[in-house]
C-alpha cells in the first residue's frame, strides 16, 4: 500500500467534494440519457450479475484448488497397504510447524514494534514535507522482490550475524534459545526471522500509517489542548483509535511471514528441529516443499505428506487471518473507520 | 516405421564397431566426427531433424546438459531445439511419464510402478534409462595446507554422525602418518534439499560403514545435527568459507582450495578420480525387471576391487522406446545418440568433470538408441 | 496528506511549549530561556550534546569491549536515549521527560528501518551495476557471441580472460513481463467485479460472507500449491479442448499456465485491497448519485470507481509487485529458457525471479561463479527498477483519473 491509498483515506472531506463533482457531471450526462435509457434496467441487473459471478468464479478456483489439496493430502494419512498413519504425519509434520511458528513469531517481534514506531514518525513527527517521500522510501522496501532479499541475506546479513551469534552464546547460553554451537555461517532460524522481519516491516508500516493518518483531528487537537505531551496525545487519541488497525496490519504481516519461501530456502541451514535459535537446523513449512518437491517421486508418501504440510500451512493462515478479522470487527465500533 | 526400427538396428551392427574402432585410434575433438559416428549408429542424422524437445528433471548434470544443448543445436544448424528445466528428479520423471517431456533427467532409477506407468506413455516396451552422465563424489575438506586425507568407511561414518569432532583425532591420524593435521573442529555440511547426491552418499555410507544406521535418503537424516546448504555450489561455498569444513559433492564441481578424501577400497586408499568411478560401474549389477534394452545400474557400494571408488551417482536419461511421430522419434533418438557420444561425453568430462562412459557401455547404449521407433 | 500536516501546527508548538504545571514559572523565562535549569525548556542545544557526549561515551565503552561500529553506534543510541530522559526528568519534569523518550525511540525505530533498506539497495547496486553494464545485457538473449545458450564453457571464457562476462536477460524481461501482464488483466477484473459485489451489491448474505472468508483463505496458499494448481488446471482445460477436437497447444507448460497461477496468488490481494479501497468512498456520494437518477452501475462506474481510482491503482500495484517476484510456481509451469519467447501458448518461458534464483543456486559455471552472479544481481537490480516503475505508473494512473480535486 502506497502513500496513495491513504490519502485517498486521509482527504475524506476533499474527495467528497470532488466525487460530488464527478457525480454531478455523471449526472449531467445522464440527464441527456435519461429518456433514452429504456435499457438501464437490464444493464443494471446484468452488471450486477456480473460482480455477483466474478465472486462466484473465485469461490469456484477455491474450491478446486481446496479440493486439490484435500484429495492429495489424504494419502499423507492414510496409506492403502498400511491403513492410518497419522502418528508418522505428525512426527514429520510437528517440527515443520513449531520452525514455521518460531520464525514467523520472532520476524513478528522485532518488526512490529519497529514498523510502528516507523508509522508514528510518518504521520505525528516527521518534517511535513519529508513524511510523503519517507512513506515512499518505505513502500520500496515492500516492492524488492523476496529472491533479492533471499539472496542479500544469504550474502551479506548471515556473514554479518555470525559474530553476533558467537557474542550472544558467549553471554546469554544460560537461555535456551541461545544454547547450542553457534553457527559458523550465520544460517540460522534467527537469521531467517531478520530477513522476514525486513520484508513485513513496510506491510504493517503502510497498514499502522494509514490508520494513525485517519485519527480524528480533534481528539487529538483536544488532548493537546488540554495541555497534554505529543507522547500523551498519541496514547490518548491515536493508540485507542487505532488498535484494531495496528493489530490487522500486524496479523497481515504475520500470514507474510508464514508463506515466505525462496527467502527462508536461500538463508536458513535447514535440519533437525533444535531450540537454539542461533545453531542451524529447523525448517519452515514453505521452505521444505520447495526445497523438496522437485526430487520427490510423484505418488510416494513423501510427495503426499508434502501437499499435505501445504494443507496445513494453508490452514494456519487460515486461522490468522480469521483472528484478525475477528479482533477488527470486535473494534469496530471504536474506531471511525465507518 | 517398423522399417526404420530394423534399419537402425542393423546400422548400429555395422558401424558402432567401426566407431569403436575410430574412438580407439584417433584423438578425440576432431569437428563433430564421432558425434557424426554415433547419430548414424543410432539410425539418424543430424541435419534431418528438426523440432522442439521438451525435457527436464535432475539438476546435478545440467552443467553438461547445457553444453549438449548447446552443442546439439549447432549440430542440427539450429533446426533442432532442446529445453531442460532442473527442477528435480521426481518433478522430472512425473512430467515424463504425464507426457509432457520427451525425455527426463533422473538421479533415481524409475520404480517399478512408474515403469508400469511408462507401458502407457511409451509403448508396449515402455521407457529405458541411459546412464549419460557418471559423477564421481568427492569428499570435499576444507583444511588449510592439507592435500588429501585417506580415510575408511567407518571413520568417514563417525564424522558424518558428528561422533569425531576434530581433525586431530587418533582415528584420522593413524589413518594419515604423514599428514599434520591440526586440531581445528570438523564441520559437517551436507544438502538443505532432496538430492541424489545426499542419496548415494548415504547409500555408501550404509553399506559400508559398521556405525552407519540410517537408511538411505534423498535427505539428510534429520536427528543429526549439521550446517546444510541448498544445491552443489551452495555446500560448496559454505564449506570453503568455513574451516574445517566436510562435505560431499558432485567431483567436478570441487575446486582446488579443497583437500579430497580417498577412500579405502580393499586395502588400498583409492583417490577420487572419473576413472576410478567408471571402474565402480562396471563393477556393479544390472537393475533387472524393466524394458529390453534397459541400462539402469545398482552400484556395487561395498566392492573390494582395488581402484574403483565406489562413491560414484549416476544421472540417467530416461527416453521411450516408442513416440507419437515418426519425427519426434527420429529428432529424439538423434539427441540421445548425441549425448552418449565420445564428442558429448569428452565435453562433459572437462566441463564438468564427469566420468565418460566406457566403449562398451556406449555401443549397448546406442544399440538401445536404436530402438526407439515412431508411431 | 496536506490536511494532515496543516493540522500538526499546533502540535509542534506544544512540545516545545509548556508541559509541567506552566503557572509556577516566570513567564519570562518561558520566552527567553537564560540556561539549562531557567524554566521548564530545554535550550536547543541540549540534545546535540547529549548525542555528541553519548557518542563519545560509547566510542569509550566499545574500545574497552572490543571496538566495531555496529557496537559503537548501538552504544550511543542507547546512551542518548538514557541521557536524554535523566537530564529531562531531572530538569523538566517527568511527563516531559517521557514525552522525550518515546520521541526518541520513533526516531530510532526509523532509522532503524532505513538500514535494511540502505543494505539491501547497497548490496544489489554494488555488483548489480556491473552486471548490467555489461555490453547487451538488456537486450541480448542468455547466449554467447556466436547465438548458442550459455554454458560453462562460455563463463571459463571470461575466467580466461577472453572476453567480457557474456549473457544478457533480454528473454527473462520478456517472460517477466508478458507473465505478469496477462496475469493482471484475468486478476483485476475478476477482482474488482468481486470487490463491488461485496461493497455494492452484497448485503452480508451467505455468499459475500463465503467469497469474504474464501479469500482470505486463498491469501495462505503456498505459492508452490498455486503452481501446482495452475498446472493440473491447464493439463484438464487441454484435455477438454482436445476431446471436443478444439485445435489446442500441445504443452501445458507455457506461459498462459503460469499467468493462470499466478491469478490465484494476486486475486486475493486484488480483491483485499481494492474491498478496503470501494468501503472508504463515502456513502453520501452514492446516495447524490442515486437521487439524481442515476442508476447503479453508472454510479459504481462514474462515482464510486473514479473516486477510489488512486486506491484501486495502488492496490493492483501492490498485487502485481507481489507476483511479480515469484518463483517456485513459475518454474514448474512456464519452464526455463535461454530465448526470447512472446508467445504465451507455446514454448516455454524465462522469468526474472526464475534465472535470478538459477543463477544464485547453479551458477552456469559451478567453478566461477562471478559472471554468474553478476548477472543476477545486475537482474535483480533490473527487477526492481520495473517494480518501482510500475509503482510510479500507478501514480500516474491516479493523478490523470482521479476526479480533479476542488480548493487547492
Amino acid at each position: 500500500m502506497t502513500p496513495d491509498e491513504s490519502q485517498t483515506s486521509v482527504k475524506t472531506s476533499q474527495d467528497t467534494r470532488a466525487g460530488r463533482k464527478a457525480a454531478k457531471k455523471a449526472s449531467s450526462d445522464q440527464n441527456n440519457l435519461v429518456s433514452k435509457d429504456k435499457a438501464g434496467a437490464g444493464v443494471d441487473r446484468g452488471f450486477a450479475l456480473l460482480a455477483k459471478f466474478a465472486g462466484i468464479f473465485i469461490l469456484i478456483i477455491l474450491a478446486f484448488v481446496a479440493i486439490f489439496l484435500t484429495y492429495n493430502s489424504f494419502e499423507a494419512i492414510y496409506r492403502e497397504d498400511e491403513g492410518l498413519v497419522i502418528g508418522r504425519f505428525l512426527s514429520y509434520a510437528w517440527p515443520l510447524i513449531v520452525g514455521t511458528l518460531t520464525v514467523s513469531i520472532i520476524a513478528l517481534c522485532i518488526s512490529a514494534p519497529v514498523a510502528v514506531g516507523v508509522a508514528l514518525y510518518i504521520s505525528h513527527y516527521a518534517p511535513p514535507r519529508l513524511s510523503k517521500s519517507i512513506g515512499y522510501v518505505i513502500d520500496l522496501l515492500a516492492a524488492i522482490p523476496s529472491v533479492v532479499y533471499g539472496a542479500w541475506g544469504m550474502v551479506f546479513l548471515s556473514g554479518y550475524l555470525a559474530n553476533f551469534y558467537v557474542w550472544v552464546h558467549e553471554w546469554f547460553s544460560w537461555i535456551p534459545l541461545f544454547a547450542g554451537t553457534p553457527s559458523a555461517t550465520g544460517r540460522t532460524v534467527f537469521t531467517a526471522s531478520v530477513v522476514l522481519s525486513v520484508m513485513i516491516l513496510p506491510i504493517i508500516t503502510s497498514v499502522a500509517r494509514e490508520i494513525f493518518i485517519q485519527t480524528p483531528k480533534l481528539h487529538e487537537e483536544a488532548a493537546l489542548a488540554l495541555g497534554a505531551t505529543r507522547w500523551e496525545m498519541i496514547k490518548m487519541a491515536v493508540f485507542p483509535f487505532a488498535r484494531a488497525g495496528i493489530i490487522s496490519g500486524i496479523m497481515l504481516g504475520l500470514g507474510r511471514a508464514l508463506g515466505e519461501t525462496m527467502a527462508v530456502v536461500m538463508v536458513l541451514s535447514a535440519g533437525s528441529f533444535t531450540w537454539s535459535i542461533i545453531s542451524s537446523g529447523n525448517n519452515t513449512i514453505p521452505a521444505e516443499i520447495a526445497r523438496n518437491f522437485g526430487e520427490t517421486g510423484d505418488g510416494t508418501e513423501r510427495w503426499h505428506q508434502l501437499i499435505a504440510i501445504g494443507l496445513v500451512l494453508f490452514i494456519i493462515t487460515l486461522i490468522v487471518n480469521m483472528v484478525a478479522r475477528w479482533i477488527v470487527s470486535r473494534n469496530k465500533e471504536f474506531s471511525g473507520a465507518n | 516405421m517398423k522399417v526404420s526400427h530394423f534399419g537402425r538396428g542393423a546400422a548400429i551392427l555395422s558401424v558402432a564397431s567401426l566407431a569403436l574402432v575410430a574412438c580407439n585410434g584417433e584423438d578425440n575433438g576432431n569437428g563433430g566426427g564421432d558425434a557424426d559416428e554415433a547419430a548414424e549408429a543410432a539410425g539418424v542424422e543430424f541435419e534431418d531433424v528438426s523440432g522442439t524437445i521438451y525435457s527436464g528433471g535432475a539438476s546435478s548434470h545440467e552443467t553438461a546438459m547445457d553444453e549438449w544443448i548447446a552443442e546439439f543445436e549447432h549440430l542440427t544448424d539450429n533446426q533442432a531445439q532442446v529445453e531442460y528445466a532442473g527442477e528435480g528428479s521426481g518433478a522430472g520423471r512425473a512430467s515424463f511419464l504425464d507426457g509432457e517431456f520427451q525425455f527426463a533427467g533422473s538421479d533415481a532409477v524409475m520404480s517399478d510402478e512408474e515403469y508400469e506407468e511408462s507401458l502407457q506413455r511409451c509403448g508396449d516396451n515402455g521407457a529405458f534409462h541411459l546412464p549419460t552422465y557418471i559423477a564421481p563424489i568427492g569428499l570435499a575438506v576444507n583444511l588449510e595446507g592439507v592435500d588429501s586425507i585417506n580415510l575408511d568407511s567407518d571413520t568417514l561414518g563417525e564424522i558424518f554422525a558428528g561422533e569425531i569432532t576434530s581433525w586431530d583425532d587418533p582415528a584420522i591420524a593413524e589413518q594419515n602418518e604423514d599428514a599434520d593435521l591440526p586440531s581445528t573442529p570438523i564441520t559437517v555440511v551436507h544438502r538443505a534439499d532432496s538430492s541424489g547426491t545426499t542419496e548415494n552418499f548415504l547409500e555408501y555410507l550404509e553399506a559400508t560403514a559398521s556405525n552407519w544406521d540410517w537408511e538411505p535418503d534423498g535427505e539428510w537424516p534429520t536427528d543429526i545435527s549439521a550446517e546444510s546448504a541448498g544445491q552443489t555450489s551452495g555446500v560448496l561455498d559454505l564449506a570453503g568459507s568455513t574451516d574445517g569444513a566436510i562435505t560431499y559433492a558432485d567431483l567436478g564441481q570441487i575446486g582446488d582450495e579443497f583437500a579430497l578424501v580417498n577412500v579405502e577400497v580393499g586395502g588400498e586408499y583409492t583417490e577420487p578420480t572419473p576413472e576410478a568411478a567408471a571402474e565402480a560401474v562396471l563393477a556393479s549389477e544390472r537393475v533387472e525387471g524393466q524394458s529390453e534394452n534397459n541400462m539402469a545400474f545398482e552400484i556395487t557400494r561395498d566392492t573390494e576391487e582395488v581402484g574403483a571408488y565406489p562413491i560414484v551417482q549416476i544421472a540417467y536419461t530416461i527416453w521411450c522406446n516408442e513416440y507419437e511421430s515418426e519425427e519426434e522419434a527420429d529428432l529424439v533418438a538423434a539427441f540421445a545418440a548425441y549425448i552418449v557420444s565420445e564428442d558429448a561425453q569428452e565435453l562433459a568430462h572437462d566441463q564438468a568433470g564427469s566420468a565418460p562412459i566406457t566403449d562398451d557401455l556406449r555401443d549397448e547404449a546406442l544399440e538401445a538408441i536404436s530402438e526407439i521407433s515412431g508411431g | 496528506m496536506t490536511q494532515s500536516t496543516k493540522d500538526k501546527t499546533p502540535t509542534a508548538s506544544s512540545v516545545q511549549g509548556p508541559a509541567g504545571p506552566s503557572t509556577e514559572v516566570d513567564p519570562a523565562q518561558i520566552i527567553r530561556p537564560k540556561s539549562l535549569t531557567a524554566g521548564n525548556r530545554l535550550p536547543k542545544w541540549f540534545m546535540p550534546a547529549v548525542l555528541a557526549g553519548a557518542a563519545v561515551l560509547g566510542a569509550a565503552i566499545s574500545s574497552a569491549i572490543g571496538f566495531t561500529i555496529t557496537l559503537w553506534l548501538i552504544l550511543t543510541a542507547i546512551l542518548y536515549v538514557i541521557g536524554v530522559y535523566t537530564i529531562t526528568r531531572i530538569k523538566v519534569g517527568p511527563r516531559k521527560a517521557t514525552d522525550m523518550l518515546w520521541r526518541n525511540l520513533v526516531y530510532i525505530a526509523f532509522v532503524l528501518a532505513l538500514i535494511p533498506l540502505v543494505s539491501v539497495i547497497y548490496s544489489v547496486s554494488v555488483v548489480g551495476f556491473q552486471g548490467l553494464t555489461n555490453p547487451g545485457f538488456l537486450t541480448s538473449e542468455f547466449v554467447d557471441a556466436d547465438g548458442r545458450r550459455m554454458r560453462s564453457s562460455v563463463d571459463q571464457g571470461t575466467e580466461a580472460g577472453e572476453h567480457g562476462v557474456m549473457g544478457g536477460i533480454a528473454h527473462a524481461l520478456v517472460g517477466s513481463l508478458a507473465i505478469t501482464l496477462t496475469a493482471t488483466i484475468i486478476s483485476v477484473p475478476i477482482g474488482l467485479l468481486t470487490s463491488i459485489y461485496l461493497v455494492e451489491y452484497a448485503r452480508g448474505g451467505p455468499l459475500s460472507r463465503g467469497i469474504t472468508f474464501f479469500v482470505d483463505v486463498m491469501t495462505g496458499i503456498p505459492s508452490i500449491v498455486a503452481g501446482l494448481f495452475g498446472a493440473a488446471a491447464m493439463v484438464f482445460f487441454l484435455g477438454i479442448g482436445n476431446s471436443l477436437g478444439l485445435p489446442m497447444p500441445s504443452q501445458s507448460r507455457m506461459g498462459l499456465t503460469a499467468a493462470v497461477a499466478l491469478c490465484v496468488l494476486m486475486i486475493p490481494v486484488v480483491v483485499r485491497t481494492t474491498e478496503e479501497m470501494l468501503r472508504v468512498v463515502p456513502n453520501e456520494l452514492r446516495e447524490a448519485s442515486y437521487a439524481l437518477g442515476v442508476r447503479k452501475w453508472r454510479t459504481i462506474l462514474k462515482v464510486v470507481i473514479p473516486t477510489a481510482i488512486s486506491g484501486i491503482a495502488a492496490g493492483v500495484t501492490l498485487a502485481v509487485a507481489r507476483v511479480i517476484g515469484e518463483t517456485a510456481p513459475i518454474l514448474i509451469t512456464a519452464g526455463m529458457t535461454e530465448f526470447i519467447n512472446w508467445n504465451m501458448v507455446s514454448g516455454w518461458m524465462a522469468t526474472l525471479p526464475v534465472f535470478i534464483y538459477e543463477q544464485f543456486t547453479r551458477p552456469t559455471d559451478p567453478n566461477f561463479s562471478d559472471p554468474s552472479h553478476q548477472r543476477a544481481w545486475g537482474a535483480a537490480l533490473v527487477l526492481i527498477m520495473i517494480v518501482m516503475t510500475l509503482n510510479l505508473i500507478a501514480r500516474l494512473v491516479a493523478h490523470f483519473f482521479a476526479p480533479k480535486k476542488t480548493g487547492r
